[in-house]
């Protein structure tokens, strides 16, 4: 196995068994780990804590113990992640930091299941205002108060400052590997960069980044090879299950870039410089344009979105549609119907976690790969 | 201009409904301003600047009580408005679509047309506020983006911990500070500060009328029927900051005053059994779910939705009407919003709860078995839960709402004769 084999195979084991990642961090450091519910909570004060934070994005799963607690009508991750709770598979966290940013959110944050300590948090709508950059700090402040008397540690603005600094890093390298990704769709396939990238919510950020560095030259040392399958740039909350992305695969898609919550929406922008860290993760959230969940009265995700179909030279959009999901239906109509306008074609799909039978999405992505 | 004075509380209801819409109209012909805002957005600032105000959530469920949403619903539907979506929003988007329809060409469409609802002029910008959901906010950045006219936004943040902390409310005293600013800059002159002083003194007498009358159904029997209230709400939404509101909520409090002094319920007959209803109406079936509750005996006496308009504060103080605005109990914690709820059954008196599962509003229904289970183990009292929507009818089936109420006819029986449920 050449080495570039071998840190695709070692970060896609850690995307699929997130246990064992949070056992070997304890192995290695003594510490716990924090769970981090979607979407953009500041990971870093964890981090910042020693300990590690873990991204909790539901999973496939068959609903059953959920639907006594939510009705048919909520999204599928979260009523995934409930069926977990249900099942206790988050009780070794040692607390859970949990963001509000949608209505679905709002309620989950006052039923969680497990045993964990919940930190609820809001993000400010109102975003492009200097009150809504202190009101986040404040937040934020309450969080690292309620995070140091959870896991007993102190944890100071000189250390968060440096985990900014190692996330930072970390965006880079992945804006770089999705780049990158997109040269050599014949080595990362669809699965295998979903895979590279959602290890980072498994991982210290710091080894992440280290093995997708080595990843990053691994790739530049090898020749770009022609591509005459279709490029395509993903949208949505998330494009999972892996059937999905081997349907994409099969029918001879690359996935060139992303705008997924789940993905580069996480690492597009960085947090911006400054001294006080919780006013610089703060600030990143009102910098941060182009998601159904931070409110946008101009709307930028459809230009955005068209920049990143030129930019990557990609041949037409997915929508990723995770089920039930309001704040993303919502934006549908709009970046459409700008689509429709520039000429961009779009394929849509529902992403739906509980799903075992996938003959509607291939059939709809091979006759959307026979119209391109 | 009309004489009001003999108006019933009802004649002036249906007058001064159809007056703001009217007064839209007009200002649309004459080149004035037309907003269009959120249920519970900040009613004071835009009012101060004479700017007329149009009300889609209202609008929408008067389209859906006069069964007109599905033909609205179906335009939202081919704009690729996802079924899953609130319905207010959808009929709203729909209706829009027309409008634009209409100003673009010249022609009115034809489901612009036959629409039994008031016809309403496109707004010049929109004004927002999510305390009662976030879809407020999505919602309202595609009104603003498919019209191309600026949206004020009031972001209240969910209140996950109470009290309400100051750093909230400063946060959302500075929004005001900003919609001042939008304002003067989309009407093109400067704020009048005394007039909204007198428009914030006005809204806290619209919102006292408001609350005398919602306090008279704690008489047992009750004078007041809160599908009532599900009526009169229309002018504590479109009018509070406006006298016509603290009018009519003044003479209704008066007539179901003078009701309870000669002895005359709300309730023909004898109220046998008084419950909580938890959620928004169902207002395509509003005649169904009122009969059917009214055959078994049963009056609703309690409804904390009504009480989102419970806007009090201090005119003058910005901290004060933030916290307002901020506080409603769907955007508090679940501790806080079971100690509300558990106010309105007792103050209501009721014997049982029915909580709309309503396929709009996230909000408003994946609490409700934590709530139902709160409340119950706090008074023992008996409740059932049945699958609804506030506008799109299709969500609704009025069989399994009956068997749901008799059913909790039935517990409520029992527990009225000494029997546990438990």
């Amino acid at each position: 196995m050449s080495r570039l084999e071998t840190i695709i195979s070692e970060l896609s084991s850690i995307s699929n068994n997130p246990r064992k990642a949070m056992e070997d961090y304890k192995k290695e450091t003594g510490k716990g780990s924090v769970g981090v519910m979607p979407y953009y909570a500041p990971e870093e004060i964890i981090h910042a804590a020693g300990f590690l934070p873990v991204g909790i994005w539901g999973g496939q799963k068959s609903i059953s113990k959920a639907r006594a607690y939510l009705p048919p009508f909520a999204c599928s991750i979260m009523q995934s992640v409930m069926e977990m709770q249900l099942e206790g598979v988050y009780d070794d966290l040692e607390a859970v930091l949990f963001p509000v940013p949608c209505d679905t959110l709002k309620c989950l944050s006052q039923k969680w299941k497990g045993t964990s300590p919940v930190i609820v948090f809001t993000h400010p709508q109102n975003r492009k205002l200097e009150a809504a950059n202190k009101f986040l700090a404040e937040e934020y402040r309450l969080v690292r108060e309620k995070l140091q008397t959870i896991l007993n540690v102190k944890i100071t603005d000189e250390a968060l400052n440096q985990s900014i600094e190692t996330y930072n890093e970390n965006r880079k390298a992945m804006r770089e590997f999705t780049d990158l990704a997109a040269n050599y769709p014949q080595i990362i396939d669809p699965k295998k960069r979903h895979a590279i990238i959602k290890a980072r919510f498994f991982m210290e950020k710091s080894k992440h980044t280290a093995m997708v560095k080595e990843l990053n030259s691994e790739l530049k040392s090898l020749p770009v090879e022609a591509f005459t399958g279709k490029k395509v740039v993903l949208t949505g909350i998330m494009a999972e299950p892996n059937e999905v992305l081997d349907i994409l695969k099969d029918n001879g898609f690359a996935v060139v870039a992303d705008d997924l919550a789940q993905e580069s929406r996480l690492f597009r922008n960085d947090v911006p410089s400054g001294t006080d860290p919780l006013y610089r993760l703060a600030k990143w959230w009102q910098e941060f344009d182009g998601c159904s969940l931070a409110t946008d009265a101009k709307k930028s995700r459809g230009p955005m979105m068209m920049d990143m179909v030129k930019g990557s030279k990609a041949d037409a959009v997915v929508v990723c549609m995770m089920k039930f999901c309001d704040p993303e239906e919502f934006d549908y109509p709009i970046y459409y119907r700008q689509f429709e306008e520039a000429g961009i074609k779009s394929l849509f799909i529902e992403i739906d976690l509980e799903t075992t039978s996938f003959e509607q999405t291939k059939t709809r992505v091979q006759s959307f790969s026979e119209m391109l | 201009m009309t004489d009001t004075t003999n108006m019933s509380a009802k004649e002036l209801l249906g007058f001064y409904q159809e007056e703001l819409y009217e007064e839209a109209r007009r200002a649309k012909k004459e080149g004035k301003l037309v907003c269009w805002s959120a249920s519970v957005a900040p009613s004071e600032f835009c009012v101060a600047m004479d700017v007329a105000m149009i009300y889609p959530e209202t609008h929408a469920a008067g389209i859906g009580a006069r069964k007109g949403a599905l033909d609205v619903l179906e335009v939202a539907d081919e704009k690729g408005y996802n079924l899953d979506t609130c319905s207010y929003a959808r009929v709203n988007l729909g209706y829009m679509e027309l409008l634009k329809q209409e100003a673009l060409t010249g022609k009115t469409p034809e489901k612009l047309e036959k629409s039994p609802a008031a016809r309403i002029p496109l707004p010049d910008f929109v004004i927002t506020c999510n305390n009662i959901c976030n879809t407020l906010l999505k919602w309202y950045e595609n009104l603003a983006v498919e019209l191309n006219i600026p949206c004020i936004i009031i972001d209240v943040p969910f209140n996950h911990t109470m009290p309400i902390p100051q750093y909230a409310k400063d946060y959302i005293a500075e929004q005001f500070k900003e919609a001042i600013t939008q304002l003067e800059e989309i009407c093109g002159r400067k704020f009048d500060y005394d007039k909204f002083l007198k428009v914030q003194e006005q809204t806290q007498r619209s919102v006292a009328q408001w609350n005398r009358i919602a306090s008279l159904s704690g008489h047992k029997p009750s004078p007041l029927n809160g599908f009532d209230l599900f009526n009169y709400m229309a002018l504590i939404v479109c009018a509070r900051s406006k006298d016509y509101a603290e009018i009519t909520f003044k003479k209704f409090a008066d007539e179901l005053e003078e009701n309870l002094n000669k002895g005359i319920f709300a309730f023909k007959g004898n109220e046998q059994k008084r419950v909580t209803w938890e959620g928004i109406a169902v207002w395509p079936h509003l005649g169904h779910t009122f009969k059917g509750l009214k055959n078994l005996g049963d009056i609703m006496t309690g409804s904390a939705y009504p009480g989102l308009w419970n806007l009090s504060y201090t005119p003058g103080d910005m901290s004060s009407m933030a916290e307002s605005y901020t506080r409603i109990y769907i955007n508090t914690c679940l501790d806080n919003k079971v100690k509300v709820l558990s106010d309105v059954i007792s103050g209501g008196k009721c014997d049982g709860v029915i909580y709309h599962q309503n396929r709009s509003c996230k909000l408003m229904s994946f609490l409700n078995v934590e709530t139902a289970d709160m409340l119950q183990k706090e008074n023992h009292l008996p409740y059932v839960s049945f699958d609804g929507d506030q506008t799109d009818p299709r969500n609704f089936s009025p069989a399994q709402f009956d068997t749901r109420i008799q059913a909790l006819d039935e517990m409520m029986k029992q527990n009225k004769e000494g029997v546990s449920n438990e």
